[in-house]
């Protein structure tokens, strides 16, 4: 069995960063599995710019983003596996070491010792049966992702007329995509009342091409036996269910769908890894540490990003921490502090901290579940108000963040929790939208 | 004239009105702060975009190369550009930065390569 | 083309009657519509062998129902198929009468169903914890099993095309008409549009909600087949273990309810909704029936995770005006053998259907059994069941055997490629997911699309343009970046 301090599970933007801090901080041999064919991750795929305005005040397409990490490792001389699908973790025997389970062609199926592990799968997308929309089941419908990576790397067109359901970044993006390709996008239909993708792309991916967006509307309805022929999208009301009378049916041969992205936790469930129901994603400490010792996350296995940017920072701060953990060992008598979102907050990473061991500034990020607008983030520890920050609006499409300091919680020795809250501008009520 | 537009600078999406006098702009209402005012005025007297696309590779370890104007272009040449590239085959290797097309569509921008394709061995 | 029997459909019944068939020395023919086996309603049902109380005493279905689940087991081991007998669970609830439940245990009995026993709650509760709280008593019955129905089909046809029948997909017959002391069967290839012909001396109506048709092309006794939709709700394996026996309910007056169960591998089934519709083509879900599945599952079963439904489909079953099997030779067209009207439990019956009718088909052409059939046959090896040892071995042997291609799934490129070269083999998308899983899981075949069609593009070998999700009309793509309309002519780009 062959024996690594660091393994990385998932050579994508979390992946890399994290293997590259790790070995900025002093871990010596580590390994990075990458089921793809190539390091970069989805990122590959991504060839739109927009990518790494924070970390190299630059507009990057994915793939160049990607290269920036790539060279970085390889400049390190970080080994790394492609074509290698990681099938299990589990605890050694005896040791607090992982034992990795990973397959590849030539190889076969291994086994590797290590002393900490890095979750960075990355995340899938919902699909057409998780939304359990209506219909035929006939070629021609498609995950925005699965169409980018056809158009994008393969150069094959999956359609000419095209409907998308879902108004996230991905299916913006491939609005315009297809677009310039060629075909002909004839409406973007969003269930909620708000669209989760960024202003900039509703303007430059919909408005450039006068591409509708209809936001309150669904799918309810796929026709075409062999290839889609039509689809019927209608308004939804308050309680997301359509509205009779408000139905109208496009003639297309291909839906998008672009409904939401579901970190990919299947390993990390196996190996016993506590999982956050609202994200889907590892529970984890200021470490990025999972619930089990030596097991950290980072990227969108832990939680949906909205930039690669964010990945790329936490990703560091994970393979930092790795490194703590493999040199020092798990700090055992850390006393943890719990963050609990509050109030239009729907979760934080991290969950818990570490009052004494945390970072001297830690980036607390989270969502909010609506459209707020003139609201302020607010902080408590325990009952006592530490901050206050006026936002002019906040979306469920972006990540917000507090920050919190080690050095003003060393003053609170008996803290028993944190609180995250949104919450409304006196001046100004009545400004949250559901 | 007047034209409405959606601000990109941040969530809040201001709905901007620019009054246009010929071709001068002679107001801007509706932004909360100063970047949605320079970006009104930009996006009606001078729209730009960088164009993003993929070019075919012979000799490849993959089909397509991705690639991007080096600098953004006037946005009603979009097309122009896309018809320029489009039966364009780059034999492999491709690397980052490598020029595809000199000049994209007479906007006088080169269209270069913004990805890395191998040649097969 | 001559042959002795042609049988119409590749449904599991016409797969099944072929493979018995198969046994002796005579020229065969299946010709199936769909450009696979297991097209129609053998794809898309619920997946269960059942016991064999439900039918009426005395009836077909009663009959070849009990006999073909007790073939089952040394079926699926001759033929490989993915089967196993979780026990069946007819739940009783407070609002309805224990005498039903009593009742369908007597007709069971009188069936000849092994095992039956009624079971109190104290009981059920232990063998199911998340019965729903209103359940007070159930009929268990120890001999229901769950089976993979693609790969129960898929034995069958393959065993008969190893032993020598012919297997004509992508073929509608449009008439059946007597000639001569047979028939003669007009088709066309539903792919060229190519026009044929088939003579046969015996011909075997297999075909599903279309078996109505056929029969009435020959015989003046009439039969008439409504197609009655049946939607499901397909959940991740996540929910698999949600339940460990097949749940039904006790039919009321409310309507014969939806049944929970886990499949063969490993997710939780719920469903069929049960609407007569006109369009024999109609396999599509409604809302309506999504919605009806999400309410009435919760009578029998407690907390299932509708959240976690990862598809949704539809099938058709062929039901016939008299409620029972039709099989057997039509009395005013000699030769020509039905076996119509097979709505559940046909599955489950196929067996020994296919017994029955090779039997009768054997003795109207006089015809010897062959010395050299081979009755086994092997399925796609799933590496996944080897030691790790045999599984390294394999890889080194064959690399592609450590490619992952389905990641939800963990099926490999060594799979797709068995489904792919084998008899019968997959050529689009649908045959090598019903064949191998890949693209049944979480994501829907989100991430590997794209992969499987480069492995058909080489193995089979075919053009990316001509890659079709389940048949000609269902392209997956239009053609080429900057020509979408164009196609195949910038193939050579």
């Amino acid at each position: 069995m062959k024996n690594y301090e660091l393994v990385i599970i998932g050579g994508g933007p979390a992946g890399l960063a994290a293997a590259v801090s790790a070995r900025d901080h002093g871990v010596e041999r580590i390994l990075i599995l990458e089921r793809d064919k190539e390091l970069g991750g989805i990122l590959n795929q991504c060839i739109h710019n927009g990518f790494g305005l924070h970390t190299f005040q630059e507009e990057l397409t994915g793939p160049e983003y990607a290269d920036r990490f790539i060279r970085q490792v390889k400049d390190r001389g970080i080994e790394y596996k492609l074509h290698t699908m990681v099938m299990d973790i589990s605890r050694m025997d005896g040791s607090g070491d992982k034992c990795v389970t990973a397959m590849n062609r030539t190889d076969g199926m291994f086994l590797l010792q290590a002393k900490a592990v890095i979750l960075a799968m990355g995340c899938r997308e919902r699909a057409r049966g998780a939304l359990n929309i209506p219909g035929y089941r006939p070629a021609g419908i498609y995950s925005a992702g699965t169409a980018q990576r056809l158009v994008n790397m393969e150069g094959f067109m999956p359609g000419r007329e095209v409907v998308i359901l879902g108004s996230g970044d991905i299916g913006l993006i491939m609005a315009r995509r297809m677009t310039l390709e060629g075909a002909k996008v004839k409406v973007v239909a969003e269930l909620m009342p708000y669209s989760g993708g960024l202003k900039r792309n509703i303007v430059q991916c919909l408005d450039d091409f006068d591409i509708p967006l209809k936001l309150s509307h669904t799918v309810i309805d796929i026709e075409g036996k062999k290839r889609v022929e039509a689809v019927t999208i209608a308004e939804v009301g308050p309680d997301r269910r359509p509205v009779p009378g408000t139905e109208e049916r496009y003639t297309c041969d291909t839906l998008l769908l672009s409904c939401g992205l579901i970190p990919e936790n299947e390993l990390s469930q196996n190996a016993g890894v506590t999982l956050s129901p609202v994200t889907s994603g590892p529970v984890v400490n200021d470490a990025f540490e999972t619930s089990v010792d030596g097991v950290f996350a980072c990227g969108n296995v832990l939680h949906v990003h909205d930039l690669v940017d964010y990945v790329s920072e936490e990703a560091a701060g994970a393979g930092k921490n790795a490194a703590l953990y493999i040199q020092n060992g798990p700090a055992r008598d850390a006393r943890t502090v719990e963050i609990c979102p509050e109030g239009h907050v729907r979760y934080t990473v991290p969950r818990f901290i570490r009052p004494k061991q945390m970072e001297e500034k830690l980036t607390v990020r989270f969502r909010v579940g609506a459209v707020c607008q003139n609201c302020s983030v607010a902080t408590y520890f325990d009952d006592e108000l530490i901050s206050r920050r006026k936002r002019p609006v906040m979306a469920p499409g972006e990540m917000e963040q507090v920050i919190l300091s080690r050095a003003k919680l060393s003053g609170y020795p008996d803290l028993k929790k944190i609180t995250i809250r949104i919450e409304e501008n006196e001046e100004r009520k009545a400004g949250m939208t559901e | 004239m007047k034209r409405e537009l959606t601000c990109i600078g941040c969530p809040l999406g201001c709905t901007v009105t620019v009054t246009l006098d010929g071709d001068t702009v002679s107001d801007v209402t509706g932004n909360t702060c100063p970047k949605g005012d320079a970006y009104a005025r930009k996006e009606v007297t001078n729209p730009t975009r960088i164009v993003t696309s993929t070019v075919r590779v012979s000799g490849g370890t993959a089909p397509m190369i991705n690639v991007k104007t080096a600098s953004d272009i006037p946005k009603g040449k979009i097309f122009d550009c896309i018809d320029a590239i489009r039966d364009l085959i780059v034999p492999a290797p491709v690397s980052i930065g490598d020029v595809i097309l000199a000049d994209a569509a007479g906007t006088g921008v080169a269209i270069i390569a913004a990805g890395n394709v191998d040649a097969i061995a | 083309m001559v042959y002795d029997a042609a049988i119409i459909g590749a449904g599991v019944t016409g797969s099944a009657i072929a493979r018995e068939l198969s046994r002796y020395q005579a020229k065969i023919c299946v010709i199936e519509r769909g450009e696979d086996v297991c097209c129609g309603t053998s794809k898309a049902n619920s997946a269960i062998i059942h016991a064999g109380f439900d039918a009426a005493p005395g009836s077909l279905k009663a009959a070849l129902n009990v006999r073909g689940n007790a073939m089952m087991d040394a079926l699926a081991a001759e033929l490989d198929i993915p089967f196993r007998r979780n026990g069946s669970l007819v739940v009783c609830t407070k609002d309805q009468d224990r005498g039903d439940l009593e009742r369908l245990a007597e007709k069971g009995k009188k069936n000849g169903v092994p095992g039956l026993a009624i079971i109190e709650r104290d009981e059920l509760t232990a063998m199911e914890p998340n019965i729903s709280d209103d359940v007070t008593c159930a009929l268990y019955a120890p001999t229901g099993g769950i089976v993979c129905p693609f790969h129960m089909t898929m034995a069958f046809a393959e065993n008969a095309f190893t032993n020598g029948v012919a297997f004509f997909l992508n073929t509608r017959v449009d008439s059946v008409a007597a000639e001569g002391d047979g028939y003669r069967l007009e088709t066309v290839h539903t792919d060229t549009g190519t026009p044929e012909a088939f003579t046969a001396r015996v011909v075997i109506n297999a075909a599903g909600v279309y078996a109505d048709t056929f029969n009435n092309m020959v015989s003046s006794r009439k039969i008439h087949i409504t197609a009655r939709k049946g939607e499901y709700c397909l959940l991740d394996k996540t929910a698999g273990g949600h339940v460990s026996h097949t749940v039904f309910q006790l039919p009321s007056k409310m309507g014969k309810g939806v049944l929970v169960t886990p499949t063969i591998h490993g997710n939780l089934l719920v469903g069929p909704t049960a609407v007569d519709v006109g369009d024999r083509e109609a396999v599509n879900t409604t809302q309506e029936g999504l919605d009806m599945l999400t309410a009435t599952s919760a009578l029998s079963v407690k907390n299932i995770p509708m959240r976690q439904v990862i598809t949704s489909f539809a099938g058709l079953r062929a039901h016939e005006d008299s409620d029972d099997f039709i099989i057997g030779e039509c009395e005013d067209a000699k030769g020509f053998i039905n076996a119509a009207g097979i709505e559940s439990p046909g599955l489950s019956s196929a067996p020994a259907i296919g017994e029955m009718v090779a039997k009768r088909a054997a003795e109207l052409l006089g015809l010897e059994k062959k010395t050299n059939f081979t009755a086994t046959r092997r399925g796609i090896l799933n590496p996944a069941t080897l030691s790790p040892a045999d599984r390294n071995r394999l890889i080194r042997e064959h690399p592609e055997y450590g490619t992952v291609i389905c990641r939800c799934e963990m099926v490999t490129e060594g799979e797709i490629i068995d489904a792919i070269r084998r008899p019968l083999g997959a050529r689009s998308l649908d045959g090598v997911k019903r064949r191998t899983r890949a693209g049944m899981g979480r994501c829907q075949a989100g991430f590997c699309t794209p992969r499987t069609m480069e492995i058909l593009e080489r193995e089979v070998p075919m053009s990316m343009f001509d890659i079709t999700k389940g048949g000609v009309g269902g392209e997956l793509i239009t053609g080429v970046n900057k020509y979408p309309q164009k196609g195949r002519s910038h193939e050579k780009l």
